[in-house]
C-alpha cells in the first residue's frame, strides 16, 4: 500500500501543480503544455482507482484530440502576446472579478457535489458494487450505459451531434469565385477531351484559349 | 526489500524488451533502404558490415559524435522534450504487446486503448518540436502532422471498434485467441486495407509524409535538428512504424497464433510468428514508400474524413448486425 500511496501523492501533485501552471505561466502555449500534463496525470489518478476504461477514455479524447485542437489555435493565433497585454495593462482588472466569481461558484459546486456523495452513502456503494461479479470495468460500464441509462445516453449524443453540425453552420460560409477541383472530372478526363491535332498553316498560327 | 525485488524483476524484463526493440529498429532502417534501392534498381546501403546490416549503427555512432546545434530564437526545453518525447512514446506502446500467452510486460484490460491512447499522444512530439523551433518551415509541418494524425485516428479508432465486435475484449492476448478460428484479415479485409493506409498516414510515412515533405518544407519539423536529437526522432518514427505494424499483425493477422495448426508449424515459437508477421508488413510499407508517389494535402484530408470515415462507420454497422442476426456476439 505504501507504494500505492506514494505514486498517488506523485501524480496528485503534479496534477495540482500543473494545474497552478496553467493559469500562471505567461506563455499561452505553456499552459496547454500543463494543461496537457494535468489531464495526463488526472488519468492516471483515475487508472489508479481502478477506472482504466475512464483513464484512457481521457487520454485519447483530451489529450489526443482536444488539446492538440487546443494547441493548434493557440499557436495559430499567437495569443501569447495578448494575455501578457491583459496582466499587464490597467484594463486587467476587469478580467479578474468575474474570474474570481466563477472560480468561486464552481468551489461552491464541488463542495456539494463531494458532499452528496459524502453524506449519501448508498452512491458510493452503487459505485462499487458493479465491479464485484468478476466483469472488468469497460464491461460493467457498458452494461449499465446501454440498458439502465440508454435514453440519457443517446440523448447526450444527439446533443453532442446538433453541437457540432451548429458550430459546422455557423462557420460556414460560400465564398465566390474559389476555384475548386473536381477529382470525378479529373479522373475521367481521356486524351480525346485533353489533346486535340490540328492542321496549322503556315505564318497563321492557332488561335488558343478562346 | 519487497519492493525492491519486484522494481529489480520489472526493469530487467523492461530491459530485455526494449533492447531488442531497439535494435530491430536500427535493423529495419536498413531493411526499409534495402527494399527502397532494390524496387530502384539500386543496391542500397551494402558497405558496412555483411550486406550493410551494420550501416545503422554506423549511421547511429555519426549522430552521436555530431554537435546538437540549438538554434539561438527557439523555446530551450520544449525544443529538447520534442524528440525525447517522440522516443519515449515510441517505445512505452510496447509494454503491452503480447509475444505469447504469458510473454507479455502488461497484460492489462484495456490493451488495445493503451496503444491507441499513446499513439495519439505521439503527435505530440512533433507539435512541440515544430513549434519550439520558432521558424516558418518547422511550424508548418507541425501544423500539418497535427491534421493529418488526428484525422486518421478518428478512422483507426473505427477499425478497432470493428474488431472489437467480433472479440468482446479489450485485452489484446484475449483477440488474438479470438483468431484462432480465422484471422479477422479474411471477415473484415476491407477494414485491414483501410488501416493499413490509415497507419501509414498516422505514421507520417510516404505518400503521406506531408509533415517533412522535403520539396516543400526543407524537412518539415526536424528541420531545425541535428545530432542525437536528429536522430531520436528518426528512431522514434521508425519504432512508432514497428508498433504499427505490430498492432496491425495483432488486429488482423492473429499475433503470435500460427497460420496452421499443424505439427511442424506448432514447434515455432509465437513470438517468432509475430515478429515474422510485423516483418511482412513493414516490408509492404517499405514497397508502398518506393512505389507510390505523395499525396497531395486537400487530397489526404478528403481521404481521411470524406472516403476512410464513412466507409469505416458503414462497415461498424455491417458487422454489428451480421453477428446480431447470426447470433454470433461474443460473450462476456
Amino acid at each position: 500500500m505504501i507504494a500505492h500511496a506514494i505514486f498517488f501523492y506523485v501524480f496528485s501533485v503534479i496534477a495540482v501543480v500543473s494545474a497552478i501552471m496553467v493559469t500562471v505561466s505567461k506563455n499561452t502555449v505553456h499552459s496547454v503544455f500543463f494543461l496537457i500534463l494535468d489531464f495526463i496525470s488526472i488519468s492516471c489518478l483515475f487508472i489508479m482507482i481502478g477506472a482504466e476504461f475512464l483513464g484512457m477514455i481521457m487520454l485519447i479524447v483530451y489529450v489526443g484530440a482536444v488539446a492538440v485542437l487546443f494547441l493548434f489555435v493557440v499557436m495559430m493565433l499567437n495569443v501569447a502576446q495578448q494575455k501578457n497585454q491583459w496582466f499587464v495593462s490597467k484594463d486587467s482588472s476587469r478580467h479578474i472579478p468575474i474570474g474570481l466569481l466563477i472560480s468561486v461558484i464552481i468551489f461552491f459546486e464541488l463542495i456539494i457535489v463531494i458532499g452528496g456523495w459524502k453524506y449519501k452513502p448508498d452512491l458510493f456503494n452503487s459505485a462499487k458494487s458493479l465491479l464485484e461479479n468478476g466483469v472488468s470495468n469497460t464491461h460493467s460500464l457498458g452494461q449499465v450505459l446501454y440498458t439502465d441509462y440508454i435514453h440519457v445516453f443517446q440523448i447526450s449524443g444527439m446533443i453532442l451531434l446538433i453541437a457540432m453540425i451548429g458550430a459546422i453552420v455557423l462557420t460556414f460560409r460560400q465564398r465566390e469565385g474559389v476555384k475548386k477541383q473536381s477529382y470525378l472530372k479529373q479522373i475521367s478526363r481521356e486524351r480525346t477531351e485533353g489533346v486535340e491535332v490540328l492542321e496549322v498553316a503556315s505564318n497563321k498560327g492557332v488561335k488558343i484559349d478562346d | 526489500m519487497e519492493y525492491l525485488n519486484i522494481i529489480f524483476q520489472e526493469s530487467y524484463k523492461i530491459l530485455f524488451l526494449l533492447v531488442p526493440v531497439l535494435v530491430s529498429v536500427a535493423m529495419v532502417v536498413w531493411l526499409d533502404r534495402r527494399v527502397w534501392a532494390f524496387v530502384q534498381k539500386r543496391q542500397g546501403p551494402n558497405v558496412v558490415g555483411p550486406f550493410g546490416l551494420l550501416q545503422s549503427l554506423a549511421d547511429a555512432l555519426k549522430y552521436i559524435f555530431k554537435e546538437i546545434i540549438i538554434p539561438a530564437s527557439s523555446n530551450k526545453v520544449i525544443f529538447i522534450l520534442a524528440p525525447i518525447i517522440t522516443m519515449t512514446l515510441a517505445l512505452i506502446a510496447w509494454a503491452v504487446i503480447p509475444f505469447g500467452v504469458e510473454q507479455v510486460l502488461a497484460d492489462i484490460n484495456v490493451g488495445i486503448l493503451y496503444i491507441f491512447a499513446v499513439s495519439s499522444l505521439s503527435v505530440y512530439g512533433i507539435i512541440m518540436g515544430g513549434w519550439a523551433s520558432n521558424s516558418k518551415y518547422p511550424f508548418l509541418g507541425a501544423i500539418r502532422s497535427a491534421a493529418q494524425m488526428v484525422s486518421y485516428e478518428v478512422s483507426i479508432g473505427i477499425i478497432i471498434i470493428n474488431v472489437l465486435l467480433c472479440v468482446g475484449s479489450l485485452n489484446l492476448n484475449d483477440i488474438v485467441i479470438a483468431q484462432k478460428e480465422m484471422w479477422f484479415v479474411i471477415p473484415l479485409f476491407p477494414m485491414f486495407v483501410i488501416f493499413f493506409i490509415s497507419a501509414l498516414a498516422e505514421t507520417n510515412r510516404p505518400p503521406f509524409d506531408l509533415p517533412e515533405a522535403e520539396a516543400e518544407l526543407v524537412a518539415g519539423y526536424q528541420t531545425e535538428y541535428s545530432g542525437m536529437m536528429y536522430a531520436m526522432f528518426w528512431l522514434g518514427e521508425y519504432a512508432n512504424i514497428l508498433l504499427m505494424c505490430a498492432l496491425g499483425s495483432i488486429l488482423f493477422l492473429g499475433g503470435w497464433l500460427s497460420p496452421i495448426d499443424l505439427y511442424p508449424f506448432n514447434l515455432i515459437p509465437g513470438a517468432l510468428w509475430l515478429i515474422f508477421k510485423i516483418l511482412f508488413l513493414f516490408i509492404l510499407f517499405a514497397l508502398v514508400k518506393a512505389i507510390v508517389p505523395r499525396y497531395r494535402y486537400d487530397q489526404l484530408m478528403r481521404l481521411g474524413w470524406k472516403i476512410f470515415l464513412p466507409l469505416s462507420l458503414t462497415y461498424v454497422v455491417l458487422t454489428a448486425s451480421y453477428l446480431f442476426y447470426f447470433n454470433l456476439l461474443p460473450t462476456i
